[in-house]
């Protein structure tokens, strides 16, 4: 079986179009972000694990899981519990909103735990007030680590092939981060500690594909002739020639994430979510985002060095 | 060994026996998302109430601080620490294998503090005012009741008392006298009559505490029999006592027992009241073995102020003794021959390396301002909960069916033999977190599925290439070779780019990103190894039968 194996789509005259999409899609994405500002106080949605908020312990008197109370407190939108000890003790970590206080959140929650179990069937043995998860640096740190690798991937790809890929790539992921974080805050997606960990995986992959891409161009601009070919269309057969492998290995990537959005229950949806949105965006954004913002550098301001080193460099490396 | 195909299967069946050892050594262990762990309640050690409620917050606010760098360089990935109201914090840890170890090492103050020794004969002359204080507190019949009857003559002095006896009972403990590189001259002990009441009458003195006291083996030491510890102590412990010492100075226990002759003894210090420093001009401490007496150690070294203080103080000191002072005990007390400078060592005996590598920890991560108590401990579940984990472990291996399909049905044979490579990146993949100890969390899941697709991204793009040589019109082997070899460079660079990015996560981040970082670096390395070597080999394999030009499954 073969797909897309003669394809010779036109992406890179598309570029403007893709541009119109990708800003469009940037605009909104920072438009979401001042919104929450403006009207939630943080430019995220965030979640227990870093605002803090109640600890409520529940001991039911009936045989209870943490499924059943669950699906009982909102199912996806329940907040998180936890069995606690032998008996049928569950904490609740439930967020407790501005102006609330822990009072209400745990009249709440008893009025919904009535409802679907019966009166009578438990006793709030605690609530309080709980301090975040996570410390405020962890964000900071993460940021300031993204920042740093982006640093070394510039110098990486510098020595690898040329200035300019590492800046496109660089570009690309940037791109894609934004546009992930305006998704979450478009639709006030609760931000947990593995929300962080999907957005970080969203750089690597996305780093991924625009690597296996620029891989081809490097080796197109190494053949004979590469040198002297309309950079555009160079560009443009690269994107085409890899695009088999693209299209597989996302659609596999994403085969996987949606067997895990559609079976994996309720308490990961939010994370596979991003995933498979960073995907998206970030298989998009190799062919059109990397590659166009690889010419256009090109176009301003040349293709930076001598030409010889980069042919040596283009070789590939024995095992 | 990597050029022939006997040589390479060799290597990957070492690869994998070594995961697969791990594995079955050290198993996996899950964080408090998959799995649940150790809970604990934790709040300021006060019975007597002697805190306010803001001290008690101040205080739990820093031990938060604490406790999070203590449990971080311990190792516990992804621990939960939570301030609950303003007094009092939980501390939850995934699968711990020694939680005795773990719970001291969060309930230790580790407060050190440096003091200057001061000979006995300051205080000896104040003994007889803290005996009475004692027989004051208790009451003559209960000190009596307690079997500590030791009564001196009314005309003897302390002097005496301690100095009855002659022969050296000294046994040489090389450990102790090692302790104290100080003495000089071997520490020589003599028997205080401890149980015996030689004067009588009804003048006569009760000396509850002085009796148990025996003549030290050092500068400013008493020795304290292992028997008449409890006494020694609870007597000590009375405020009565703690007031009728003479001003600015305070006695300390040392940490260890010393024995001499068939007894045991605890090392009483009298010690200067105010600490020179503390330890909060610590800036780093390491556990070391002392080679010459094999020994555990910590060596610590003092920021610039703490330096400058340190060398000022023992220049002026010299000839002196200096207490090194860990939680009220006296680890050591060290002559100071000479102006120090900014480093100095912890002596911790014959304890293992263990002591002094948590000891070294707890120092470096601060020291708590108040005791901290244990008030609840529990187990919790995973707070995934465990309906959560088992429909991901299902859609998990739909996930994966799902890759082998596709692989299968897209490239026939050699997407066969992807998928066993793939089966080798799992196993490597799992014995590396087994070898490393981590913890996996959902985060870490994402780093494994980020470095799973990595790893059929590289069987495609190998075998797309293959594909491409093919339609070139290139034979068979030719064009596996062309095809591993040029997909190696995009292969290459995309994981090198991906462990860099890795690693630095690893070295900034903390919790989640840690965890993110520690799964993704080793599951780029099995994908590397998956995809680049065994693919490669066992498509070697499946060419041996075959001749140059006969078609492959593809």
């Amino acid at each position: 079986m073969r797909i897309f194996s003669e394809a010779h789509y036109p992406f890179i005259s598309k570029r403007k179009t893709a541009y119109v999409v990708s800003g469009v899609a940037i605009l909104i994405a920072i438009g979401a972000m001042l919104a929450n500002v403006a009207l939630i106080g943080s430019w995220q949605n965030y979640g227990v694990d870093f605002t803090g908020g109640s600890l409520i312990q529940i001991r039911f008197n009936i045989p209870m899981t943490a499924g059943d109370l669950r699906d009982a407190l909102g199912g996806t939108n329940a907040p998180e519990i936890t069995a606690f000890g032998s008996e049928n003790d569950f904490n609740i970590r439930a967020p407790v909103m501005e102006n609330a206080s822990v009072e209400e959140v745990r009249r709440e929650l008893e009025s919904e735990i009535s409802a679907a179990f019966g009166e009578g069937t438990f006793q709030v043995m605690e609530a309080e007030l709980v301090s975040a998860k996570v410390g405020g640096e962890l964000q900071q740190k993460a940021v300031f680590a993204i920042l740093f690798s982006f640093i070394l991937t510039l110098i990486y790809l510098a020595i690898r092939f040329e200035f300019r890929f590492g800046v496109a790539a660089v570009i690309a992921t940037v791109h894609d981060i934004l546009i992930t974080l305006g998704f979450l805050a478009a639709f006030r997606v609760e931000i947990a500690l593995p929300t962080v960990a999907a957005i970080l995986t969203i750089v690597g992959y996305s780093l991924n594909d625009t690597i296996v891409v620029f891989d081809r161009i490097r080796e197109n601009l190494g053949r004979k002739g590469g040198r002297k070919e309309d950079p555009a269309e160079l560009v443009n057969r690269s994107i085409n020639e890899t695009l088999p492998r693209t299209v597989l290995t996302s659609g596999t990537t994403l085969a996987v994430l949606l067997a895990l959005l559609l079976l994996g229950g309720a308490v990961i949806r939010d994370f596979t979510m991003v995933l498979i949105l960073g995907i998206v965006v970030g298989t998009y954004s190799s062919i059109f985002v990397a590659s166009p913002a690889l010419l256009e550098i090109q176009k301003r301001w040349g293709t930076g060095d001598a030409k010889e080193k980069k042919r040596r460099r283009g070789a590939a490396v024995p095992v | 060994m990597f050029k022939t195909m006997r040589g390479r299967l060799i290597t990957i069946v070492i690869v994998v026996a070594v995961a697969l050892g791990y594995l079955y050594a050290n198993g996996i262990k899950y964080g408090l998302d998959l799995q649940g762990g150790m809970h604990l309640v934790l709040e300021v050690d006060d019975p007597e109430g002697t805190y306010t409620a803001e001290a008690k917050a101040d205080h739990i606010d820093r031990a938060d601080r604490i406790l999070r760098t203590r449990i971080d360089e311990f190792g516990v990935e992804e621990p939960l620490i939570q301030k609950v109201g303003s007094d009092r914090l939980i501390v939850e840890l995934p699968g711990i294998k020694d939680e005795e170890r773990a719970k001291a090492l969060i309930q230790r103050n580790a407060y050190l503090e440096f003091r200057l020794v001061l000979p006995t004969t300051s205080v000896d002359q104040d003994f007889p005012r803290l005996d009475r204080a004692i027989v004051a507190a208790l009451g003559e019949d209960s000190v009596r009741a307690m079997g500590h009857v030791t009564e001196a003559a009314p005309s003897g002095s302390l002097e005496e008392l301690l100095f009855q006896g002659g022969d050296t009972t000294a046994a040489s403990d090389s450990m102790a006298a090692a302790a104290d590189s100080l003495s000089g001259a071997e520490p020589e002990v003599q028997e205080a009559p401890a149980d015996t009441s030689e004067a009588e009458g009804p003048a006569a003195e009760l000396r509850p505490l002085t009796g148990l006291l025996n003549q030290g083996d050092g500068e400013g030491i008493y020795l304290v029999a292992e028997e008449d510890l409890d006494a020694a102590q609870l007597f000590l412990s009375l405020p009565e006592v703690q007031r009728a010492l003479p001003r600015g100075v305070s006695l300390a226990w040392g940490a260890d027992l010393v024995a001499y002759g068939a007894r045991n003894y605890k090392r009483l210090y009298v010690l200067e009241q105010d600490p020179f420093m503390t330890g909060d001009m610590l800036e780093n401490a390491v556990a070391n073995r002392d080679p010459q007496y094999n020994q555990a150690i910590v060596n610590f070294e003092l920021n610039r102020r703490g330096g400058r203080r340190f060398a000022e103080f023992t220049g002026q000191h010299v000839g002196d003794f200096l207490a090194i002072v860990l939680d009220g005990e006296v680890m050591s007390a060290p002559v100071i021959r000479d102006r120090i400078g900014a480093s100095g060592q912890i002596e911790l005996g014959n304890s293992p390396m263990e002591d002094a590598r948590d000891l070294a920890l707890v120092l470096r991560a601060g020291a708590l301002t108040a005791p901290l108590a244990i008030m609840e401990e529990r187990t919790v579940g995973p707070s995934l909960g465990q309906d959560s984990i088992d429909s991901g472990m299902i859609a998990g291996i739909v996930g994966l069916v799902l890759v082998v399909l596709i692989m299968v049905v897209y490239y026939r044979m050699a997407g066969l033999l992807a998928i066993g490579a793939l089966a080798v990146y799992v196993v490597l993949v799992l014995g590396g977190l087994a070898a490393l100890n981590a913890t996996l969390t959902v985060p870490g899941i994402a780093g494994l599925i980020l470095s799973i697709g990595m790893a059929v991204d590289a069987n495609v793009l190998i075998f797309e290439r293959i594909r491409e040589e093919l339609i070139a019109g290139r034979a068979t082997r030719t064009a596996v070779d062309e095809g591993f070899g040029h997909a190696l460079s995009a292969i290459v660079d995309s994981n090198i780019t991906t462990l860099l990015t890795a690693l630095i996560l690893f070295q900034f981040g903390t919790g989640p990103v840690k965890g993110f970082a520690v799964t993704l670096s080793i599951g780029i390395v099995a994908s590397f190894f998956s995809a680049v070597f065994v693919t490669r080999t066992f498509f070697l394999v499946y060419l041996a039968g075959k001749k140059t030009a006969d078609p492959i499954s593809i």
